[in-house]
């Protein structure tokens, strides 16, 4: 009833070509959420405009970042866009649905961070003859970034295991892609699937711990 | 010297304040009190330009609070304000709290809006708090760290709106202090208290605000000591 062999020899002497792979999909993640942190500061500023068209479109990247399938955002930037004549490599796709994604959730990270700064932060700011810039640049962002800093960890860690997803659309250089492959060729899905496990965990805890001490080193308050 | 002249004030129906007349003379200290709802905090966000006004006018040494050409942050380093609440930015140091603003807004220099800040901070007994985060320390030391962040704007006149009130009793002498000391040395002050004594000893006059009137100002041995108006007699028989 349980007569697979484990053939661990083989699995692991693609490893090294699995970590090259890790590379790549530690560099997706990284970006996306550079992009992404940048995206969802704009649409914090859209939506704190009091614009209604920019407060909207906001409004509606959010919701739908939050609310379909990471999937389908990631096919969205390959195989739909590519309706529309616009066609983004698999690297591209990935990286841009990713991003759109991180976009959505770390936009409600911020509303919610900022909503825990008290509107007597600001008024203090002002009443030392701040512009409503400055006030914000100096005093809520920094208090914002504090707040939003956990949940921004749990987005890169979610960005990192979305990137597997990118072999639905061709991406064959990051660990899912390359994991998939030798799959392909050899038939131990168990072997690669599990040592490609360890290294997207690995890589996750990483990423948890290096926030933990730059928490600690960036907030001494 | 700071002149309100007719000023009326609603948020939505209510009318917060009725057409106040006041004018607060260089080096003078006023002192409000009266009833909660007055509109005495409401005053003192209207004469830095936190609230806008919907009759009258505020001048400022001659410039309208108010009008559109008036550069409002320029005017505000002008005028401190210390708020009920503490309001330290709780990211900062104590030191990096005061020289903030003197640095984005003044644009001193590293070195001089630190000398100053450190001057300031020394002024109101913290000079030993400098490197601490404002959620370390007790109250009274944030509101007197709040009074230097203000000074070190190098302001012309200081607005005080119940500094005290949120404080632990043991902690509303040290506040009240640092204001004496202020006061002594001719700082211009308008300190919206429900501390009678402290108002009675330092102000050069009073003023009792009722229901968004003036109804009364006068010096303070005469307003504590012969109040005339009817509803300053029952405040001040009910504060004792
Ligand atoms: N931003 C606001 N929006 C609506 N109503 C307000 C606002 N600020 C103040 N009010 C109302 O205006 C009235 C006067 O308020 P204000 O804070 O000036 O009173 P106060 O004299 O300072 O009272 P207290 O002694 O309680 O501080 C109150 O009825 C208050 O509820
Ligand atoms: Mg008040």
């Amino acid at each position: 009833m349980f007569s697979y062999t484990f053939h661990w020899n083989q699995a692991l002497k693609a490893l090294p070509q699995m970590l090259d792979g890790a590379l790549v999909t530690l560099q997706v993640a990284l970006l996306s959420m550079v992009i992404g942190l940048a995206l969802a500061l704009a649409l914090t500023a859209c939506r704190l405009s009091g614009n209604r068209i920019l407060g909207g479109f906001a409004t509606a990247w959010v919701e739908i970042a939050r609310n379909t399938p990471a999937l389908f955002q990631i096919y969205m930037a390959h195989f739909g866009l590519g309706n529309f004549g616009i066609h983004l490599s698999p690297y591209t796709a990935l990286l841009a649905g990713i991003a759109f994604n991180n976009a959505g959730y770390l936009a409600e990270n911020f509303r919610g961070a900022l909503k825990a700064i008290p509107d007597t932060q600001t008024r203090a700011g002002r009443s030392l003859g701040m512009t409503p810039v400055q006030a914000f640049r100096y005093i809520v962002l920094p208090q914002m970034l504090r707040i939003a800093f956990l949940p921004v960890t749990n987005q890169m860690v979610w960005a990192i295991l979305m990137t597997s997803l990118g072999v639905t659309v061709g991406m064959n250089t990051d660990l899912a892609g390359i994991t998939q492959e030798l799959n392909a060729r050899s038939f131990r899905t168990f072997e690669f699937f599990a040592i490609a496990a360890v290294i997207y965990y690995l890589i996750a805890k990483a990423v948890t711990l290096a926030a933990r001490l730059l928490a600690a080193r960036m907030f001494r308050y | 010297m700071i002149e309100i002249q007719n000023v009326r004030k609603s948020f939505g129906s209510l009318e917060v304040l009725k057409g106040i007349d006041l004018t607060v003379n260089k080096g003078e200290v006023l002192t409000i009190i009266g009833g909660s709802g007055s509109g005495k905090s409401t005053l003192l966000t209207c004469i830095n330009g936190l609230e806008p006004i919907d009759a009258g006018r505020i001048l400022v040494d001659g410039t309208e609070v108010h009008a559109k050409s008036t550069n409002l942050n320029k005017l505000r380093s002008k005028l401190g304000i210390v708020f009920q609440q503490f309001n330290a930015f709780p990211h900062l140091t104590v030191l990096e709290n005061v020289m903030l603003a003197p640095r984005k807004v003044l644009g001193l220099s590293k070195e001089k809006a630190e000398e100053n800040a450190v001057k300031q901070l020394t002024h109101v007994g913290l000079g030993e708090k400098l490197g601490v985060y404002p959620t370390r320390m007790s109250g009274g030391q944030q509101q007197r760290m709040a009074i230097a962040r203000a000074l070190a704007m190098s302001p012309e006149y200081m607005l005080f709106d119940e500094v005290t009130s949120a404080l632990d009793p043991q902690l509303v002498g040290e506040v009240l202090d640092t204001l004496r000391m202020l006061a002594s040395e001719g700082m211009t002050m308008i300190c919206v208290t429900h501390e009678m004594k402290f108002a009675r000893e330092v102000s050069d006059r009073v003023a009792f605000f009722h229901k968004g009137v003036m109804a009364e100002i006068a010096a303070p041995e005469a307003l504590f000591g012969a109040p005339k108006d009817p509803e300053l007699q029952k405040f001040l028989a009910a504060t004792h």
